[in-house]
């Protein structure tokens, strides 16, 4: 890497275009609903800067609070269940043959190019009363039901006729949402984790006597630490942050922050509160990334082989 | 089925990917993650309104696709806007990552942090922000097509080309300095150096990174759907406006046409990737 003095005018002409893109259209935008924060509102879109922090406040009210801390309650159950399904998924691919290894990864990414919202409508398809689950759950009732009947139980006597299950517009759809649309955050950093590990160290762990749980538990997981960290914190990110997947699967009772925040900009029409809301979850977004990014550096000294 | 045929050579206890109940975890896993995505799919062929059961194969969504001048409207509007995304991207995403690459310079870090910022913070975010700049410097409204699809894009780029970055700048990593000091050691001017030594090096990175814009941009729908105005509807904002009306086989077509869009352009992306890999290992 060369000093930029050395030839500044070439620096400077590359330098510049992609400077000014960043500046006018993301950081002045972003100062303005930043300043947008501390104004009061006067009029149906007036606004004057006065640097009172009363949206601030308004957001600690036990309303906005109790949606901040359904965000983080649904993100962190989203995160946990993602987990649980992507380790076995992340071992699996860490323990293929290389080309099948190939083929895993790109299975799991694949879905990550496909359209958030088309996803999430696909979920809906699934769902809901109509859905395929409900009617497939209402095909084996009903042929069940027709089974029994060669024994004198039929006509829903034993196993009655299907009642179809509120599956969509509740916070349990959110959060099968959330985890369908996430999962593959999971599963990658567990595999570079896994994929790093030592596994002369499993070999002696199986080897002097230990099970596989244990060795799981007792190495496995202390050694694939941080991979895992990371792995939680990456999903957790935009977990928290998600606008579609409560908006369109959720109930009205689903509302997280995000939700909250597009209704103060275009229903509500409280911009200066809305803003306060982004600028609240844009600063617990960064302190995840500062956490990550700590807890990447203890790895980075530990790893000395 | 090879997923469940006995392999001769005895289990070694590390052997987990032969483990018949991880392999049915993976595979009810993958389920999981496919079977919505291909439901919606065969189901824009079904031959029935009511979108449930099967009733035979049909391509009429297609057609009524094809004959519903607002929703093509809309994907004209998003390919135009994923074009003009893709060009400027590409360029800006080019600078950025040549100059992370070359240069030592004062503030290099935060510089950094900052070009990585759009990548991270949350998409809501910087949605509402992009409403509200727009609203606040008096973007024109009503403008003649496709002027009028100026702010979209001006919104897109903004978060398209530090991904961009990242591509290319990966890509120069494999770069040999010395070839560039070469050139300048035979007074070559530093444009003619960019343009004839390091230009021909970025171009699989420069691809690559032109198919993510352009990917990012054609899915992108909340940071749009804060941006557009009545007349300025793209695929994704308007593929919306059906999901919340109803759920539709003309709703499932439209996705399947996104979808196999954004698919077609990701394996030429990966292709040309992998195809580089291979090169780059192979030339070592």
């Amino acid at each position: 890497m060369e000093n930029w003095k050395n030839s500044a005018r070439a620096f400077w002409a590359s330098m510049l275009p992609p400077t000014f893109w960043l500046v006018a259209f993301f950081i002045i935008p972003l100062s303005i609903i930043w300043l947008y924060s501390f104004s009061s509102k006067t009029g149906i879109i007036e606004t004057t800067l006065d640097w009172n922090l009363t949206h601030y406040a308004r957001a600690l009210e036990p309303v906005y609070l109790g949606i901040f801390w359904k965000s983080i309650w649904m993100a962190a159950a989203t995160t946990a269940i993602c987990l649980v399904v992507a380790f076995p998924v992340a071992i699996a691919i860490v323990f293929a043959k290389p080309t099948m290894r190939m083929w895993l990864l790109l299975l799991v990414i694949l879905p990550f190019w496909t359209n958030l919202l088309i996803r999430t409508y696909a979920l809906i398809a699934v769902l809901r009363t109509n859905g395929f689950i409900n009617n497939g759950l209402d095909w084996l009732v009903t042929h069940a039901d027709w089974l029994l009947s060669f024994v004198g139980l039929g006509n829903n006597m034993l196993i009655g006729p299907y009642q179809p299950m509120a599956l969509l517009y509740n916070n349990t759809a959110v959060i099968f949402g959330l985890v369908y649309v996430h999962l593959p955050f999971m599963v990658l950093p567990l595999y570079a984790a896994l994929d790093r590990l030592d596994r002369t160290y499993l070999e002696a762990s199986l080897d002097l006597g230990a099970g596989h749980f244990r060795t799981f538990f007792l190495i496995v997981v202390p050694l694939a630490l941080p991979g895992i960290a990371s792995g939680v914190i990456i999903t957790f990110i935009p977990a928290m942050g998600s606008y579609l997947t409560p908006d369109l699967l959720g109930g009205t009772d689903s509302y997280m922050i995000a939700n909250v925040i597009a209704s103060q900009f275009k229903q509500a029409n409280n911009w200066p509160f809305g803003a306060a809301l982004s600028f609240l979850l844009m600063y617990a977004t960064f302190f995840a990334l500062a956490l990550r990014a700590v807890l990447m550096r203890k790895e980075g000294r530990g790893d000395r082989r | 089925m090879r997923l469940f045929r006995r392999n001769p050579d005895p289990m070694g206890p590390l052997d987990y990917s032969r483990r018949l109940w991880l392999r049915a975890f993976v595979a009810v896993t993958l389920f999981f993650l496919y079977a919505p995505i291909i439901g919606l799919m065969a189901f824009s062929f079904n031959d029935s309104r009511r979108n449930v059961v099967w009733r035979g194969f049909t391509t009429d969504y297609y057609v009524k696709l094809w004959n519903n001048d607002s929703l093509m409207m809309a994907f004209a509007n998003s390919l135009t806007i994923a074009v003009m995304t893709t060009i400027v991207s590409t360029i800006l995403g080019a600078l950025t990552a040549y100059v992370l690459w070359r240069y030592r310079f004062p503030g290099k870090a935060v510089y950094e942090g900052g070009m990585a910022l759009p990548i991270v913070i949350p998409e809501i975010c910087m949605g509402v922000a992009m409403m509200v700049f727009f609203a606040r410097i008096g973007w024109p409204a009503g403008l003649p097509w496709p002027i009028n699809l100026g702010s979209i894009t001006i919104a897109h780029i903004a978060f398209a080309f530090p991904f961009a970055a990242i591509v290319i700048r990966a890509r120069l990593e494999s770069f040999n300095r010395e070839l560039s000091e070469c050139a300048r050691d035979l007074g070559a001017s530093e444009y003619r150096v960019f343009r004839d030594i390091v230009v021909p090096h970025m171009r699989p990175g420069l691809i690559a990174g032109a198919l993510l814009a352009f990917t990012l941009s054609l899915d992108d729908f909340v940071i749009t759907f804060f941006t557009a105005g009545p007349d300025t509807v793209t695929f994704p904002v308007k593929i919306y406006s059906m999901v919340r009306f109803s759920v539709t086989p003309e709703v499932n077509a439209a996705s399947t046409v996104l979808i196999l869009v954004t698919l077609v352009v990701t394996t030429i992306a990966l292709w040309i990737q992998n195809r580089n890999n291979m090169i780059g290992k192979s030339a070592h």
